[in-house]
């Protein structure tokens, strides 16, 4: 009895959150195939070279076959990332043919992850055409055109269909807001085009305009994909959060990312009821993997985006400062980006500003 | 006066054979199983075209926001230089829900084989009615939609020298408007893709590349996830590439990699063939790339109908009435009609006149980075038309007059 009223007064930290008394957390570390093992190893060390209170779990997911014959992730990595409640992941490689689900769906789906968060911000050092880029684009994960429903009713005829749910549209809507809201941000856009598809993304919108009266502080508005496509490539600076579903989303975010110079310097995270996952968004490089020559700033962008949702804004800020000093300086530059460095030299180099 | 005669002989439609529009006309069938039992059919009925005296007749559909106020601009260019097209007005109003409207335009464009339409409002978000741009389309069997990008050398942007085809699927894919709420709170929205519709366009596109000197078709895609819609359409243009048009390079590319590259490096392109839905985004974003909406046109081809329209369809609504409208757009899509239908002078002369308006004049609106209105920036077009037309001295020219005797 005592014991629980002492656990009443104390409180329990974060339900399910794999804690130490320490307040070191845990963290579910995935490093991917091709160049993903030299990235993470990158942003571990720097990770450690700022004293983040970190403990990564490494755990991989190749494929493996289940019991009923279909490959799947193996089951001491979804125990750890249901443990954890946080996953830190480098790029995957799907197997092309048939039998293996996209690992990365299949990741998405497991953990519920159903916003895909994706902040695009020009970093000074990287000259692009486009300057002053600050977008947040955030994509409803879990249906939409990609529900994967297909098929051949007759010879030659082939359907294909987008689910849209009410329950879905609101998760995201409501995470949309609260993001703009915890962040600073003025301004929400949906994006949509209820003009064909009225009953699809006429609920999905339908679902925004409710959660945006809940919302006073953040300006709503709603604007067709084909006028955002439009503005956005002449004038990134009029938006600022975007919400949308799932196709929408990945193409508006692919899209921004090509604004600011690519995905090998974009950060992305998906959030989910239970927990969050950050990834680097880029491919796996076979052609550079294991010659030092990867580019780690994704991956370190999404672990930055980690801390802040764990609450270490310091470390954050800190690690997220000597990033940017080392591209604006542009020394020890990789390949991808025009200079002639290394992976371990540029990592080097953001360790040497950290202070 | 004898060449006057000999001239109205030549041209008495009966003389020269009258052409029906040729198309299937399959048994009767209600509507009901028109849709449910045969999903691919569309109901076709002949009517002759009309051809009288040498002149075009064309149907123009304003539309809704700036539709009317370009179409003015657009009637003022032909009146000046006597294009020998008379445009047969359909106003279609929005706030109505029934479809006799588009009905009545859709039976002119059969009659007249041509249009000319801006941007149609559908004011009603009532999910059982149809967007009426769609059910145009779709009811004409407009099956491809053609756009062409070519950078103006007189219009600031940030990439340079860009010339991009887009080849776009019109009429099913993500737009077949089949959608239905199963229980409350979840709603399917179908997308349709058959092997016919893919091949018919993916066929218009290497035929476009080969006639008109272009090296490469880039089909662009999403079919690591939509297996077999997009997996159907890519298979058909591989296969059509292969077999028939071996001398066109053919490479694809997914949709998301594809905006990317077009907002870092877009000259790797050439001809880009697609479906509906990413034909919309990628014309929107090379427009954008190019200076906006006002400047580009579009072209719908159906077997037996072509209609002309703005490239990025937009209605333009905030600034109707304004006078700061691009008229360019429109008047492009004029011009490309005149091209469709044979009058290869004309069509020279006003495109030659917007260029010169464009790139040497600069006299722009405000979207493309200019202080002109509308009417100022029409003016000088028609300023340029005159000059050109006098400095080549020619009599079949006649202004104000609205008969040329046409060969």
């Amino acid at each position: 009895m005592a014991a629980r009223i002492i656990r009443k007064i104390v409180p329990a930290g974060r339900a399910g959150a794999a804690q130490y008394s320490t307040g070191v957390r845990k963290v579910t570390l995935i490093p991917g195939h091709g160049i993903g093992p030299e990235i993470t190893v990158a942003v571990q060390k720097i990770f450690e070279a700022a004293k983040v209170p970190i403990e990564w779990d490494e755990v991989d997911v190749t494929a493996v076959r289940g019991p009923d014959g279909k490959f799947g992730i193996p089951q001491k990595a979804i125990d750890s990332v249901n443990a954890n409640k946080i996953g830190l992941k480098g790029p995957l490689m799907t197997p092309v043919g048939k039998g293996y689900r996209s690992l990365n769906l299949a990741l998405r789906k497991e953990f519920d992850l159903y916003a895909n968060v994706r902040p695009c911000k020009s970093l000074e050092g990287i000259k692009t055409l486009y300057d002053n880029v600050d977008v947040v684009t955030i994509r409803e994960n879990t249906e939409g055109e990609y529900s994967g429903i297909e098929h051949e009713i007759v010879d030659g005829v082939v359907q294909s269909i987008k689910l849209i749910t009410e329950e879905a549209s609101k998760r995201v809507a409501e995470f949309a807001f609260q993001f703009a809201q915890d962040n600073k941000r003025k301004k929400v856009t949906a994006v949509h085009k209820a003009n064909i598809m009225r009953m699809s993304d006429g609920l999905f919108l339908r679902c925004c305009r409710d959660l945006a009266t809940k919302y006073p502080g953040v300006t709503f508005e709603e604007r067709y994909l084909d006028t955002v496509c439009l503005n956005m490539v002449q004038d990134p600076s009029k938006f600022d959060v975007l919400v949308m579903p799932n196709l929408y989303g990945d193409i508006m975010s692919d899209m921004c990312s090509g604004l600011i110079g690519g995905l090998g310097l974009t950060p992305s995270g998906n959030i989910g009821k239970n927990g969050a996952l950050f990834e680097s968004v880029h491919g796996t490089a076979p052609d550079i993997a294991g010659k030092d020559m990867a580019n780690p700033t994704a991956l370190l962008l999404s672990a930055i985006m980690m801390l802040r949702h764990l609450q270490l804004n310091d470390h954050a800020d800190m690690i997220q400062n000597a990033c940017y000093q080392t591209l604006r300086e542009g020394k020890s530059l990789t390949g991808d980006l025009g200079g002639t460095g290394k992976c371990s030299e540029y990592t080097n180099a953001i360790i040497s500003k950290l202070n | 006066m004898a060449v006057r005669l000999l001239s109205k002989i030549r041209l008495v439609p009966e003389l020269r054979g009258a052409t029906y529009s040729s198309s299937a006309a399959p048994a009767q069938l209600s509507d009901f199983d028109a849709q449910h039992k045969t999903p691919v059919i569309r109901k076709q009925k002949l009517i002759p075209v009309a051809q009288y005296g040498g002149r075009h007749a064309v149907t123009m559909l304003p539309g809704g926001g700036i539709g009317p106020e370009v179409m003015g601009y657009v009637r003022d260019i032909f009146k000046y230089i006597g294009a020998p097209v008379d445009f047969e007005v359909v106003d279609i109003d929005p706030t109505v829900d029934n479809d006799e409207d588009v009905q009545y335009a859709i039976t002119t464009i059969k009659r007249n084989g041509v249009g000319l339409k801006g941007n149609i409002e559908t004011k009603s978000e009532a999910a059982y009615v149809t967007s009426r741009n769609v059910a145009l389309r779709n009811e004409l069997d407009m099956y491809a939609y053609v756009l062409n990008c070519k950078s103006f050398p007189g219009i600031p942007t940030r990439h340079k020298d860009i010339d991009v085809v887009i080849i776009r699927q019109n009429t099913e894919g993500e737009y077949a408007m089949l959608e239905h709420e199963s229980v409350y709170g979840v709603i399917e929205s179908m997308k349709v893709v058959t092997a016919t519709n893919s091949e018919r366009v993916c066929r218009f596109a290497f035929e476009f590349a080969k006639r008109n000197g272009r090296k490469k078709v880039t089909t662009v895609h999403k079919a690591n996830i939509m297996k077999l819609s997009d997996g159907l359409f890519l298979e058909t243009s591989r296969r059509i590439a292969r077999d028939e048009y071996p001398e066109i390079e053919h490479n694809d590319m997914i949709i998301d990699n594809c905006c990317m590259q077009l907002v870092a490096k877009p000259h790797q392109f050439d001809v880009m063939l697609m479906t509906n839905l990413y034909g919309s985004i990628v014309s929107n974003v090379v427009c954008g790339l190019l200076g906006g909406a006002g400047l580009l046109s579009g072209r719908n081809y159906g077997d037996h109908y072509a209609v002309f329209e703005p490239g990025t369809r937009n209605t333009g609504t905030a600034i109707a009435g304004k006078n700061i409208a691009n008229p360019i757009a429109m008047i492009n899509a004029s011009v490309d009609m005149l091209e469709h239908l044979g009058h290869h002078y004309h069509a020279d002369l006003i495109r030659r006149a917007v260029a010169k308006t464009i790139n040497v004049d600069r006299v722009l609106t405000p979207d493309v980075g200019g202080t002109a209105s509308s009417t100022d920036v029409v003016t000088n077009i028609m300023e340029n038309m005159g000059n050109m037309a006098r400095e080549n001295d020619d009599a079949a020219v006649v202004f104000g007059k609205s008969f040329i005797p046409y060969c």
